[in-house]
């Protein structure tokens, strides 16, 4: 067999395998298109995305989930850069502590994570051998619950964020921006938010979307918790709807490309793994 | 980091000191309350009865009550068919974009998309297949239509086992590409070189240098795909309706009621899951890090 029969017929078979995934990928996209359109019998219609989208308890769910995203993405923020940051910088020693932390909800499923969260804090939280109260129980007020699942997600997304930070301040030379920084007078608070943010705001950008994606449709969470989020909304619909739901699942599926497609742009294919289902 | 002038005043601090430390307090503190206390609740709680002592009772009861022997048999069934599969599709097709020779293009698409798809779980998921496959799914009416085949009459369901296998697929050979493309990426075009000069053909060059280097990393994958489905609970309860008993089900329904009849039953149970997801990580990470020596 000479070389270029040789190429060619790797090449078939590579071709095989990439067309068979690109038929699993998208044969139930398709599926879930078609049939999202026929909710009007007999013509091709946008009836089931109007009558879905209609609904006012989507749209409270939808921007209650968007609301619970932009804070889990804020929080998390808050303390994974600072925590990177001055591992970086001042505490290399903390590094595989604080990674083997991160890693956690690998081991922790969402199922378990709130089973715990539930156990604790549907109880008042005392200082050990007395009776004095430090936290109320969390899930008896809606503050309390907001909390507590904002803090879930943090921990569902921190995989994604921690690294993405951490990886973005390795390009970034930290160190010398400190020195910069701090020769020109400036103190942590400027330096953190005016020098280390902007510079790995990529790295912030790609953990941030991947949050979102988490956050947007999580249902695990949210039904054990009892909050009106998205992902419990479209769990009942789909109990007693058939086409809106495929609408709105269409829909998530658009969203969640989109913030991929977003962080694969601005990494440049530097893309990262996941798996929290 | 390595520059000792420029980052002379800023190491002033001697490495160790308590101070630094106060750093990461924020962190640790966060951590401690929403990952250490509830995960030391689950465990005190599987080594303690009804009235608060210690006991070993629930940890024999996992291993001798039917129900939670079945959760935890249909689990690791639905786990292993899928990590097994998944694997070896998801590693096809990360050859194919790779060391494959397929256009370039291709293999950015692919792993894009590998992306979505790996983060696409839970109801969508369930819904999208249920548009597929379902009854009167697309793919279940081309068959029953175009190839005269009713594949509900002739006994397959999704909302059972092998329903519940093909839609976890949908997330379990997108993280394999994400995870072996890299692996494929480093295998060095001087060894294929020095194989094919040495006389060996295309098929020697896998079996005895390709293979050998990255079966640690595959099988290390595998793992982590077994993991990835092991905890796996949205996408199952929103097919299946909680019906189909795999282990997370079983603790979504004891968290909801107490429905094993024994508080501490429950948290043993999450705790044999942790257990065994911990054991797939920690496999995992050794298997890769077999590989990663050579591809370095």
């Amino acid at each position: 067999m000479n070389l270029i029969s040789k190429a060619r017929k790797i090449s078939i078979w590579s071709w095989f395998w990439f067309i068979l995934g690109v038929l699993y990928y998208v044969l139930p996209l398709y599926a879930t298109l078609v049939f999202s359109l026929q909710m009007e019998r007999g013509v091709v219609s946008f009836k089931a995305y109007e009558s879905a989208f209609a609904d006012p308890e989507f749209w409270r769910t939808f921007s209650y989930s968007i609301f619970l995203a932009v804070m889990t993405i804020i929080v998390s923020i808050t303390l994974v850069v600072p925590t990177a940051y001055w591992i970086r910088l001042k505490l290399p020693e903390a590094r595989r502590i604080v990674e083997f932390i991160t890693l956690m909800p690998f081991v922790v499923p969402a199922i378990i994570l709130v089973f715990g969260l539930i156990r604790i804090y549907s109880f008042p939280v005392v200082i050990p051998f007395t009776s004095i109260q430090i936290i109320p129980p969390l899930t008896n007020f809606k503050v309390g619950t907001n909390i507590l699942i904002i803090a879930g997600y943090i921990v569902l997304g921190l995989p994604y964020m921690y690294r993405s930070v951490d990886t973005g301040m390795r390009t970034v030379d930290v160190r010398t921006l400190t020195e910069a920084a701090q020769a020109m007078g400036a103190n942590w608070g400027t330096i953190i938010t005016k020098v280390i943010l902007p510079n790995v705001r990529t790295a912030l950008l790609s953990g941030a979307l991947l949050t979102f994606a988490i956050v947007v449709g999580e249902v695990i969470l949210a039904s054990f918790l009892g909050v009106p989020a998205f992902g419990p909304y479209l769990f009942l619909l789909g109990q007693h709807r058939a086409y809106e739901p495929a609408a709105l699942s269409f829909t998530t599926f658009l969203l969640t490309w989109a913030a991929m497609g977003i962080i694969q742009l601005v990494t440049g294919g530097q893309g990262q793994t996941t798996g929290a289902h | 980091m390595d520059n000792k002038i420029l980052t002379g005043h800023l190491a002033k601090a001697p490495r160790s000191s308590w101070k630094a430390w106060l750093g990461v307090v924020p962190f640790f503190i966060f951590a401690i309350l929403f990952l250490l206390l509830p995960s030391v609740r689950l465990f005190i709680g599987s080594f303690t009865d009804n009235s608060g002592k210690f006991t070993l009772e629930n940890i024999i009861q996992l291993f001798t009550q039917k129900t939670i022997l079945d959760a935890y048999k249909v689990s690791i069934q639905i786990s292993a068919v899928t990590a097994l599969a998944g694997g070896i599709f998801g590693f096809m097709l990360a050859y194919s974009v790779t060391v494959g020779g397929l256009p370039k293009p291709l293999r950015s698409a692919l792993i894009t998309f590998s992306g979505v798809a790996s983060n696409f779980a839970g109801v969508p998921l369930a819904f999208a297949f249920v548009a597929t496959l379902g009854r009167t799914g697309f793919i279940t009416a081309i068959l029953k239509n175009v190839f005269h085949l009713n594949i509900y009459q002739s006994g397959f369901t999704l909302y059972g086992f092998i329903g519940l296998c093909l839609t976890y697929m949908y997330f379990q050979f997108p993280l394999m590409v994400l995870v072996m493309a890299p692996a494929l990426d480093g295998l060095k075009k001087e060894w294929k070189e020095a194989a094919l000069n040495l006389g060996a053909n295309n098929l020697q060059y896998w079996l005895k240098v390709a293979m050998p280097v990255l079966l640690p990393s595959i099988l290390g994958s595998m793992i982590l795909l077994f993991g990835n489905s092991f905890g796996a609970y949205a996408t199952a309860y929103a097919l299946t309706g909680g019906q189909l008993p795999i282990v997370t089900i079983l603790i979504g329904a004891q968290i909801r009621g107490d429905v094993l009849h024994n508080p501490g039953l429950g948290y043993s149970l999450a705790m044999g899951m942790v257990i065994i997801m911990a054991v797939s990580l920690g496999f995992y990470s050794w298997l890769q890090g077999w590989t990663e020596r050579w591809l370095k």
